[in-house]
């Protein structure tokens, strides 16, 4: 029997016999994710269950990123509540407002996401995981809670659609295009229940930081994984990120590039695995592109926007938040200054990129350019706090939706792109072409 | 368990931001989500709608985020169900997981109209729509998804095949 890599994960995730795609199956759970928007439903429902204790406490993360440093009273209520559970259960992966990040920027960061993993979240971005070759997706907070007492979720093994990317991917193009470029392509809700198995010469060269962006999108084409299967570059940063940490989950002989491969290759999906569709995309032909109210899928290349005024700018998100993202948006606001008309907001997606981007020179940049830096959180991202948009209001955001009012006023706008694009429109006041400054 | 309710309308890709906007969801409070129900759309849909009415949509219902406070949400303003061409997928088992009943039929999504008096019996997945006189058959819930609707959620699935 041949499988796909999201197969061959379930598989090792199941008893019994071997599964494909469409079977239903009650799957072991290696890693659970909440945060403070999702996880106080979690912990209500963990107790109406009647579970006293966790299944592992070194299986579970818990962020609160979203609306914290806490926006108000209720959000700092939620935030204290997911606060006094870890304690309580003596959670090993709770991180504190000071050592938290965007959680789908900070887990990567901390070594907990490998290749063959089997990761849920209560948060719909976890699929970014799926570029580091592990089947990552997110579910509701019920799932999140029985999961808490099980260590088990219940699944319908997903058929996969495969995208192979050709070609040569231009100056300014990077992740970001190439998956607006793909949900614009197929749809909101064109791989609805399926893994989206990104391939081909351009996602083979593709740096860790875009396959995250990639795989965090899958969800806006209705995608229950992105995932890229695993190699070099793959095990270039795992082995990094585990090996500095404080209590490196591995050791290093575990690590070693060879060890890497005679663990991971195998999830590689094989030859003559089944995929129910395949898609052939030119990365030659794609421009910087820009997604327009109120779908990620309402693509148009930037070119294509002529005086589109912007009141705001932001830059991060679990998305787009990554130090390489941050670097992008400094070489372009190098030197320059923000359209006095128009305020742009950084967001480091957590505190290592943060000092990173301090280590560097970046945060001088953007502070001379007049932009603000603000602490990690995903804040304006889902209309949270920290650059609510008024009624009329335009904004150009790296980040991942534009449904109505989800930036703030239900009458504003939000227009999504690449950090390029993004810092660029930040010095004209209006959607540009990177080129163009 | 059969339903029954007017029904109200709604296009294809409803997305959670729709349903419940994140300013609310610094609680999880039941009621207080269920008036803030399909605000940012329908201004005033919570305090229109009767207990028991059912809402019908089209494709993709419930996409976006993970927040179980939409399914809360609907269920929290009084809404005894959805009808959709078809749902996003987290919505979907968040929905299946709280035991907020929801049906699949292209068919029902394209005939029923806003205000149209519709039953559902859950059981047999059969669609009675009063007003126009038609029945429509909904999909079946596959594998043991089946078992969780039956048992009225996750929780109740999960209690009765034992903690671990």
């Amino acid at each position: 029997m041949s499988y796909t890599i999201t197969e061959k994960i379930f598989n090792k995730h199941v008893k019994g016999e071997k599964v494909k795609a469409g079977d239903f199956v009650y799957a072991k759970v290696d890693l659970a994710l909440g945060n403070d928007v999702t996880a106080p439903i979690a912990i209500d429902q963990f107790k109406k269950l009647g579970a006293k204790k966790v299944f592992d406490r070194k299986k579970i993360v818990l962020v609160p990123d979203h609306f914290t440093p806490a926006k108000d009273i209720k959000s700092a209520a939620q935030a204290k509540l997911m606060r006094e559970f870890s304690q309580e259960q003596h959670i090993r992966h709770y991180y504190e407002v000071g050592r938290m990040g965007i959680e789908h920027a900070l887990l990567p960061e901390l070594g907990l996401i490998e290749p063959g993993k089997l990761i849920i979240g209560a948060d719909s971005h976890t699929c970014t995981y799926g570029a580091l070759a592990a089947f990552a997706t997110g579910v509701g907070s019920t799932d999140l809670a029985a999961c808490w007492a099980t260590g088990y979720c219940w699944f319908r093994v997903p058929a996969t659609i495969k995208f192979v990317y050709t070609g040569k991917m231009k100056k300014w193009v990077c992740g970001k295009d190439l998956i607006l470029y793909t949900i614009g392509k197929i749809g909101v809700d064109g791989a609805l229940y399926k893994a989206m198995e990104f391939t081909g010469p351009v996602i083979k060269k593709l740096p860790v930081e875009e396959r995250l962006t990639m795989a965090n999108m899958a969800i806006e084409a209705g995608g229950k994984s992105g995932i890229i299967e695993p190699d070099e570059i793959t095990y270039e940063y795992v082995r990094e990120v585990i090996l500095r940490q404080d209590v490196p989950l591995r050791k290093k002989t575990e690590m070693s590039l060879r060890a890497c491969r005679e663990r991971w290759d195998e999830l590689k999906s094989d030859k003559d695995a089944v995929y129910e569709a395949r898609m052939e995309i030119n990365a030659s032909d794609i421009e910087p592109q820009v997604a327009l109210p109120h779908l990620p899928s309402n693509t148009v290349s930037v070119s294509k926007l002529k005086n589109m005024p912007v009141d705001q700018v932001v830059i991060g998100s679990c998305t787009n938040g990554r130090i390489s993202d941050l670097r992008v948006a400094a070489k372009i606001l190098k030197g320059k200054k923000v359209h006095p008309r128009v305020r742009c907001l950084i967001f480091p997606a957590t505190q290592a990129i943060y000092l990173q981007a301090i280590k560097e020179g970046l945060v001088e940049i953007f502070v001379n350019a007049n932009a603000v830096v603000s602490t990690p959180t995903c804040g304006p991202c889902l209309g949270g706090h920290m650059g609510i948009l008024a009624k009329g209001e335009r904004a150009i955001a790296t980040t991942n939706r534009n449904f109505v009012g989800r930036m703030g006023h239900p009458e504003s706008e939000v227009y999504l792109s690449s950090p390029a694009v993004a810092a660029a429109s930040a010095v004209t006041g209006k959607i540009t072409h990177p080129d163009a400054v | 368990m059969k339903i029954q309710g007017k029904t109200w309308r709604f296009g294809d890709n409803i997305n959670t931001d729709e349903i419940i906007a994140a300013r609310y969801l610094n609680t999880f409070d039941a009621q207080e989500l269920g008036s803030h129900c399909m605000e940012d759309i329908d201004k005033n849909f919570s305090q229109k709608i009767a207990p028991g009415d059912i809402i019908v949509a089209g494709k993709n219902f419930g996409c976006g985020s993970s927040r179980e406070h939409a399914p809360i949400a609907i269920k929290g303003c009084g809404i005894s169900g959805v009808v959709a061409e078809s749902f996003a997928r987290i919505f979907y088992r968040n929905a299946v997981n709280i035991g907020l009943p929801i049906f699949v039929s292209a068919e029902a999504a394209e005939s029923i109209k806003e205000g149209d008096l519709i039953e559902i019996d859950a059981q047999s997945g059969v669609i009675c729509n009063r007003t126009q006189s038609k029945n429509y058959q909904t999909d079946k819930f596959a594998g043991f998804m089946q078992d969780i609707v039956n048992e009225g959620g996750l929780l109740n699935w999960i209690k009765k095949k034992g903690i671990k």
